[in-house]
């Protein structure tokens, strides 16, 4: 068959997402004028979502170093942090926005796919799942549509795959009507050792695909992704990848086997920019190079062009590079689990990628400047301070009325679909197969993961809140490490390390960047001070809808997975009150703080506030506290104050066995700001009597401030006297509302 | 005792079968491949384990393909011959696929999938994994289904009845089968049944998720430790 491929010009480049500059770049790398293929190779490979062009300079920025890691950022498809016992930790969040805002069922679906298969291609084995989920305005048809096609997409692929989903977070904010964020994370567990790297070595190996066949969905999905997304995207719904849980589930059974054989040299997952992304990759990385017949790679129909075959985000798919001579051992793992494993070329010594087909030589590229820290471009763009921010600066306090009725504020603000249990989207998820979670029974502010076979457990939490990141781009960015700290320190474990999901609206922005600029300053201060450092994640850019007049970016939000280690199971600590009579106290400040709270949304409707209050130290000296407070085993329970302030967080430790609680409040702070205010750094310990004093004594030696709230009591929450009623009552609002929003 | 825990592709629930049988109940487990015939080294002391997942990925009805497994042939002639076969989640919907038990189990009445604690009313004891249990006996259990929703035509189910064949109910805290604890839309509240020779049963919950304290809750300890008891008093 004769192949017919459009005439490459500057403006074939330019439909491609390629800048005039860069394609008289790739012309210079070539020495001539690339043919219709591998211009289509230059353009995914150099896609913002393959090369971090526009994001790598400020990345390189964070910390990225620690004892712990043993494979550095960027290094492999994820994060490895030994956890001892002859045990590292696998990890990495990555988002998949504009797939799911198209096709919210396949789009998150892959996006689960994909991170788990990032896990599984170094070789350990997923234990859990998390997601961290921004919809639109959930009164909206448009947004229900979404959320119910997104948290389908999610559970019928991590259910049918057999990971749980272990833990995450929702929020709603009209920022993300049109374009949804989808972050999915995954953890996994391998010994030390045994992981398998992203390498093509030995000039002769084979090279060989396995699993689903190629075919023609996603297609410049990566190209797709750093684009903006308009009104016409849903025309881009080729696309959109569509996944298969059971082939993944074969997929994975099959290469941690196929991994056991020794007979394996390097492997990579198959995701974005797909057979061009990982034989670059590969090669690149061990300076060698490959050569490839298109015509041996399984297709799902027939004429398929070579640009098509390149570029297929199909799901499902490996990159092997095996060991010459040992080629049956893979091929009887494969036929055990039924899957297709096809050589499709070898490596070889020329450091070029080589594609054929019909005996036709393709496309002729150097693997080197193609990949991220080769030859892709690095850009540095320029950033201005966002004009909205003198909106905020001109927030006054004092403009805000304190309410006349307490309960009644309460009650309004607790049914924020923000504050409301997320029951009807995490029950569609399978939490517990695996027999590992320790939360479903007794809840905590992290999801804590038992690693079997040793006393241990895994502590993980993605947090953002993205209010505060637009707020103020730098202190968000520290809040949102820190709160996810806080969450993991309030589990009874000690944090880690990060991977960070960095969405934010178009780099060429200027005010867009400097939210991503100051965001990632942010994110660093504070990994340094807590020492979790940075093991990989992605940045998704153009997260942002493009109307007639105007384009609107989402709020920055970047968001963080962090995992920490619980070192002994007697440490654990959960969240609920445990027995009437315990002591409430707060460890860290209470302060007069109303700033970008729930409250001054839901209730004052206030969309530009400062950042809530923060300070890097004393929140270091607060989860210092609640570490020593936990290990003495003085604790009956320990909770963050986040989203919806001190009475919300009061209520959800009651909930859960439905105990009433009695607090007073401080005269000396507003009282609204008191109950609602989301000022950080406060975490809310019960103590029984008994332990009281000690934990006192301790707290007064200690630079940290803190003070006693009421004590658990009765089944009604009474705050200054005053009766909020039953606890029941509140847990059955909690409960249901978002269901009822959602079936109506 | 031994025990045999199926493996079909799909199946994602084996591992913890093998974790609870083999190092919390610490029996004798080894696992089975689907494309196996034969069940060699059983005999009808034994207990063969269809574990939960999604075997061939459901895309079919659940427990459709699974039951044309290899395997399959010998698990029915192994349960023919009174050895034990244990159906969980997909399980139990192979189970029925294949006529070992009777009924089917359809999509939940929900249309959603459904993972939660739920509490189970121990109607029948006259089974292996209920002998130890009292009648009336509520459990803590979790379940993690799409197609959970117990359905029989009304001579099966009063053949069911008839024959106490219903081992379990889905039922509130305090033990009362009422609509509103009905998890899926099951029929008569059917969580699991057994056959009427009581030597294959099969339950939707996942009692290998409730059977350790680390986790919280060790209500499904008690079924295997029943049916350990059982065996060993015969």
């Amino acid at each position: 068959m004769q192949i017919v491929e459009p005439q490459v010009t500057v403006s074939t480049a330019q439909q491609l997402g390629l800048t005039p500059e860069e394609f008289e770049k790739i012309q210079e790398i070539l020495g001539r004028t690339p043919n219709f293929t591998e211009l289509s190779i230059f353009s995914v490979m150099w896609s913002e979502h393959c090369s971090y062009k526009n994001s790598i300079i400020w990345l390189k920025t964070l910390p990225r170093d620690g004892e712990r890691l043993l494979v550095g950022a960027g290094e492999e498809n994820a994060g490895l942090v030994d956890i001892g016992d002859g045990l590292a930790c696998a990890f990495k969040i990555e988002s998949h926005n504009h797939p799911s805002a198209i096709e919210p069922y396949q789009g998150a679906a892959t996006g689960v796919g994909g991170i788990h298969r990032d896990i599984f291609t170094m070789g350990a084995r997923p234990i859990a799942a998390l997601n961290s989920l921004r919809f639109g305005n959930p009164e909206l048809p448009h947004t229900r549509r979404l959320i119910r096609g997104v948290v389908k997409g999610i559970g019928n692929y991590g259910n049918s795959f057999g990971v749980p989903t272990v833990g995450g977070e929702v929020y709603f904010n009209d920022c993300y009507n049109q374009n949804i964020l989808v972050n999915a994370m995954s953890v996994g567990i391998v010994k030390v050792g045994e992981t398998v790297s992203a390498r093509a070595d030995g000039p002769g190996n084979p090279v060989f695909i396995v699993g689903s066949a190629t075919g023609k969905d996603g297609i410049h999905g990566a190209t797709f992704a750093s684009a903006d997304l308009t009104e016409d995207s849903a025309e881009d719904l080729p696309a959109v990848q569509v996944g298969d849980p059971f082939q993944e589930k074969l997929l994975l059974e099959a290469s941690l086997e196929a991994i056991k054989t020794g007979a394996i040299v390097g492997m990579q997952d198959m995701g974005a920019a797909g057979i061009t992304c990982s034989t670059s990759e590969m090669s690149a990385k061990s300076e060698t190079g490959m050569r490839i017949d298109l015509d041996k790679v399984p297709t799902r129909q027939p004429h398929m062009k070579p640009f098509e075959i390149l570029l297929s985000e199909s799901q499902e798919r490996m990159l092997i590079v095996g060991h010459k001579g040992r080629e049956q051992e893979l091929y009887d793992v494969f036929d055990k689990w039924d899957l297709v494993c096809e050589q499709i070329g070898e490596v070889t010594a020329t450091g070029r990628l080589e594609f054929y087909q019909d005996g036709q030589k393709v496309a002729d590229v150097p693997a080197e400047p193609l990949v991220l820290g080769g030859g892709a471009p690095v850009y540095k763009r320029e950033f201005k301070r966002p004009a909205y921010l003198d909106q905020i600066a001109a927030f006054n306090p004092d403009s805000v009325p304190v309410p006349e009725d307490y309960v009644a504020t309460a009650k309004k603000l607790f049914a924020s679909p923000n504050l409301v249990s997320k029951r009807w989207i995490y029950e569609q998820y399978d939490s517990m197969v695996r027999t590992n979670s320790m939360g479903t029974n007794s809840p905590s502010d992290a999801a804590l993961v038992r690693v079997k076979g040793t006393g241990k457990a895994l502590s993980v939490t993605t947090d953002c809140n993205s209010a505060y990141v637009y707020a103020d781009p730098y202190v968000g960015g520290m809040i949102a490490v820190a709160e996810a700290a806080r969450n993991i320190v309030c589990s009874g474990a000690v944090p880690v390390a990060i991977t960070n999901c960095l969405n934010f609206g178009n780099p060429y922005n200027p005010e867009v960047y400097w939210q991503f600029v100051h965001a990632l300053k942010g994110m660093g201060e504070a990994c340094r001070r807590f020492d979790t450092p940075v093991t990989g994640g992605n940045v998704s850019f153009y997260n942002q809808s493009v109307f007639k007049d105007r384009t609107e970016p989402v709020y920055p939000t970047p968001t963080i997975g962090m995992l920490g280690i619980l070192d002994n199971f007697s440490n654990a600590m959960t969240l609920d009150f445990k027995q009437a009579g315990d002591q409430i106290y707060l460890i860290g400040p209470p302060c007069t703080d109303l700033g970008s709270s729930e409250y001054l949304r839901r209730i004052h409707n206030i969309r530009f506030s400062p950042a809530p209050r923060f300070d890097l130290e004393e929140e270091w000296a607060v989860q210092e506290a609640v570490k020593a407070v936990i290990r003495q085993g003085w604790a009956a329970s320990a909770h963050d104050v986040a989203d919806g302030g001190l009475f919300t967080a009061l209520m959800e430790s009651a909930m859960v066995r439905s105990l009433g609680f009695e607090i007073e409040t401080d005269p000396v702070f507003r009282k609204d700001a008191y109950l609602f205010g989301e000022s950080q750094s406060r975490v809310i310990i019960t103590v029984s009597a008994e332990n009281e004093d000690e934990m006192v004594n301790y707290l007064n030696s200690k630079n940290v401030s803190f003070s006693k709230l009421g004590e658990v009591k009765g089944g009604s929450a009474l705050v200054d006297k005053t009766d909020f009623g039953p606890v029941a009552g509140w847990k059955e609002m909690f409960d249901q509302t978002l269901g009822n929003e959602m079936e109506r | 005792m031994k025990f045999g825990v199926v493996v079909f592709p799909g199946s994602n629930c084996d591992d913890d079968m093998m974790h609870v049988l083999g190092t919390v109940m610490e029996q004798e487990t080894v696992k089975l491949w689907h494309k196996d015939d034969r069940l060699a080294g059983f005999d009808t002391g034994d207990c063969i384990v269809l574990p939960g997942g999604f075997s061939y990925g459901d895309y079919l009805r659940s427990g459709a393909i699974a039951r044309f497994s290899p395997i399959m042939n010998a698990v029915v002639e192994f349960a023919g011959s009174g050895g034990m076969v244990w159906g969980i989640c997909n399980g139990f919907q192979i189970l029925c696929e294949s006529g070992l038990l009777p009924g089917v189990l359809l999509p939940n009445s929900g249309q959603k999938f459904i993972c939660k604690n739920v509490h189970l009313s121990v109607t029948s004891t006259q089974s292996p994994i209920t002998a130890e249990l009292k009648a009336g006996q509520v459990l803590k259990i979790p379940i993690a289904h799409a197609d959970g929703r117990f359905y029989a035509d009304d001579q099966t189910m009063a053949e069911l009845r008839a024959n106490d064949q219903i081992l379990f109910k889905y039922c509130d805290e305090a033990g009362a089968v009422i609509d509103s604890a009905n998890p899926n839309g099951s029929l008569d509240a059917i969580a699991g049944i057994c056959n009427r020779q009581r030597n294959v049963f099969g339950m939707m919950p996942h009692p290998e998720r409730a059977a350790e304290p680390i986790l919280g809750n060790a209500d499904g300890r008690l079924m295997f430790e029943s049916l350990l008891a059982s065996v060993s008093a015969v």
